[in-house]
């Protein structure tokens, strides 16, 4: 049994808070440059522009995106860990202090009556247990434009693969410019409403173009994002060949009777950062 | 091989003949006098307009023709005068903003399509531009001055003054019709 103090967790989300807003992980930089490279015209500019500012951002260590979003928090907790403390006010301290001592956006409100909670609280906390004696946590801050475009479809079985693939494309067709293209698209096929929706989302978090090992998904990844890039929407949706840098696709066993598929849009500012403890 | 934007420096405000000869696909680095206003402060000022006769009343600040930019900046941190601050998603303002053009507003600055209805309104007066969403600190570095103009208490949704200089924007629809949404 390891012991890990509460106090460790809430410093260790504030500080990937922070570092999610700021600095772009490289392969998303490295999915931006190439696409510039391919891009012409209005296209072009704004990929240009997308790594001037991701530099900027790195450098005076501030958010790439005034929209800092929503704190997604993955927590991997080892079952041979003791947390001394409350877990999820762990997550929530380390939220409100990454937030104000990062100088972010706080965009959090109550749902009715849009009051603003005031330090981006309370995150939202998904929890696995998993073997082993750590922790590992990922933050990643989910901006609302691309969220809002985020859709669940509750397919029949014989909607099959081409009726994924249909929902793919009208989710990202639907979303034009307002999810901030180029995107990533990560979406999750089976299991429940939820269990689709969380897997989509869980989607977001690999690394961009490493094709999944699950064959039946790496080969709807490949036709999504050629399929999606076909549509000339674009970055910013200002037209041009990227309109997604990545499709990343996992699917779980469901029901006889179903085939649900969620679609979890992501801008181009794909962030997240991990900490272990 | 791929070829890049060459970026026109505009200052406002605009002549009705720069404004004209603006076309959708231009690149623009914009220098001058813009206002933010987001989902909160539109809803605030389309009932001010409401009431007014379709007028804001004579002792508001918006100068006509005013530049409106749809954007709600982080907070600043020490040493900066305003923090990230890219653009919102303009659809959310469509229903505010013919109302704003016929009160004066000429140049429109967002991300994403416009509606049939705001199109129509800019035909001949307004411009609309699309600055790169999520490149916050890109138009941060643009912003020279920042005054608090009214809603101070809508916090990041607050009006602004900004003086900007040299913001790189592209023309996304112009004043004759032409709309890279459109394609």
């Amino acid at each position: 049994m390891r012991i890990i103090q509460a106090a460790a967790i809430a410093q260790a989300v504030r500080d990937a808070c922070i570092e999610a807003c700021c600095a772009l992980p490289a392969d998303v930089l490295a999915a931006l440059t190439q696409a510039e490279a391919a891009e012409e015209g209005p296209g072009k500019a704004v990929l240009s522009q997308l790594l001037e500012n991701a530099a900027l951002a790195r450098a005076a260590c501030r958010p790439c995106c005034q929209d800092t979003g929503m704190a997604v928090v993955f927590v991997d907790l080892g079952q041979d860990v003791q947390i001394v403390g409350s877990l999820e006010a762990a997550v929530n301290a380390g939220v409100s202090a990454g937030y104000r001592e990062g100088y972010l956006r706080k965009s959090v409100v109550s749902a009715l009556g849009r009051k603003n909670t005031g330090d981006n609280t309370p995150a939202v906390l998904h929890l696995r247990l998993v073997e082993g004696d750590s922790l590992e946590l990922t933050v990643a801050p989910k901006g609302f434009g691309s969220e809002n475009m985020s859709r669940v479809y509750m397919l029949t079985p014989a909607q099959g693969e081409e009726g994924v693939l249909r929902a793919i494309l009208e989710t990202v067709v639907s979303a034009g410019a307002c999810a901030c293209p180029p995107c990533v698209v990560g979406v999750g096929i089976g299991s429940t409403m939820e269990g689709a929706a969380l897997l989509a989302k869980r989607q977001l978090l690999r690394p961009l173009g490493q094709p999944s090992p699950d064959p039946e998904a790496a080969r709807l990844e490949r036709e999504a994002l050629s399929r999606i890039n076909a549509t000339g929407i674009g970055p910013m949706g200002l037209g041009g060949k990227t309109t997604a840098l990545a499709v990343h696709v996992a699917q779980s066993p469901t029901h006889i009777a179903g085939l649900p598929v969620a679609i979890n849009m992501q801008c181009h500012a794909c962030r997240h950062a991990t900490r272990r403890l | 091989m791929s070829f890049a934007l060459e970026y026109k420096p505009i200052t406002l405000p605009l002549s009705p003949g720069e404004l004209e000869s603006l076309q959708a696909g231009d690149a623009v680095l914009l220098t001058g006098v813009v206002y933010t206003a987001r989902d909160a402060a539109h809803k605030r000022l389309f009932e001010m307009l409401e009431k007014n006769g379709g007028q804001l009343p004579p002792e508001w600040p918006l100068p006509q023709p005013c530049a409106i930019y749809y954007a709600g900046p982080s907070p600043a941190a020490p040493g900066e005068i305003i923090g990230p601050c890219g653009p919102t998603t303009s659809a959310r303002m469509d229903a505010y903003t013919p109302a704003l053009i016929q009160a004066g507003a000429n140049v429109l600055i967002g991300k994403g399509p416009r509606s049939a209805s705001v199109l129509a309104a800019m035909a001949g007066r307004a411009l609309y531009l699309a600055a790169t969403g999520g490149a916050g600190m890109l138009m941060a570095r643009s912003i020279k001055k920042v005054e608090m103009v009214a809603f101070p208490e809508l916090g990041t949704e607050a009006i602004r003054r900004f003086y900007v200089e040299d913001m790189p924007l592209i023309v996304a629809a112009d004043s004759r019709g032409g709309n890279l949404y459109a394609r």
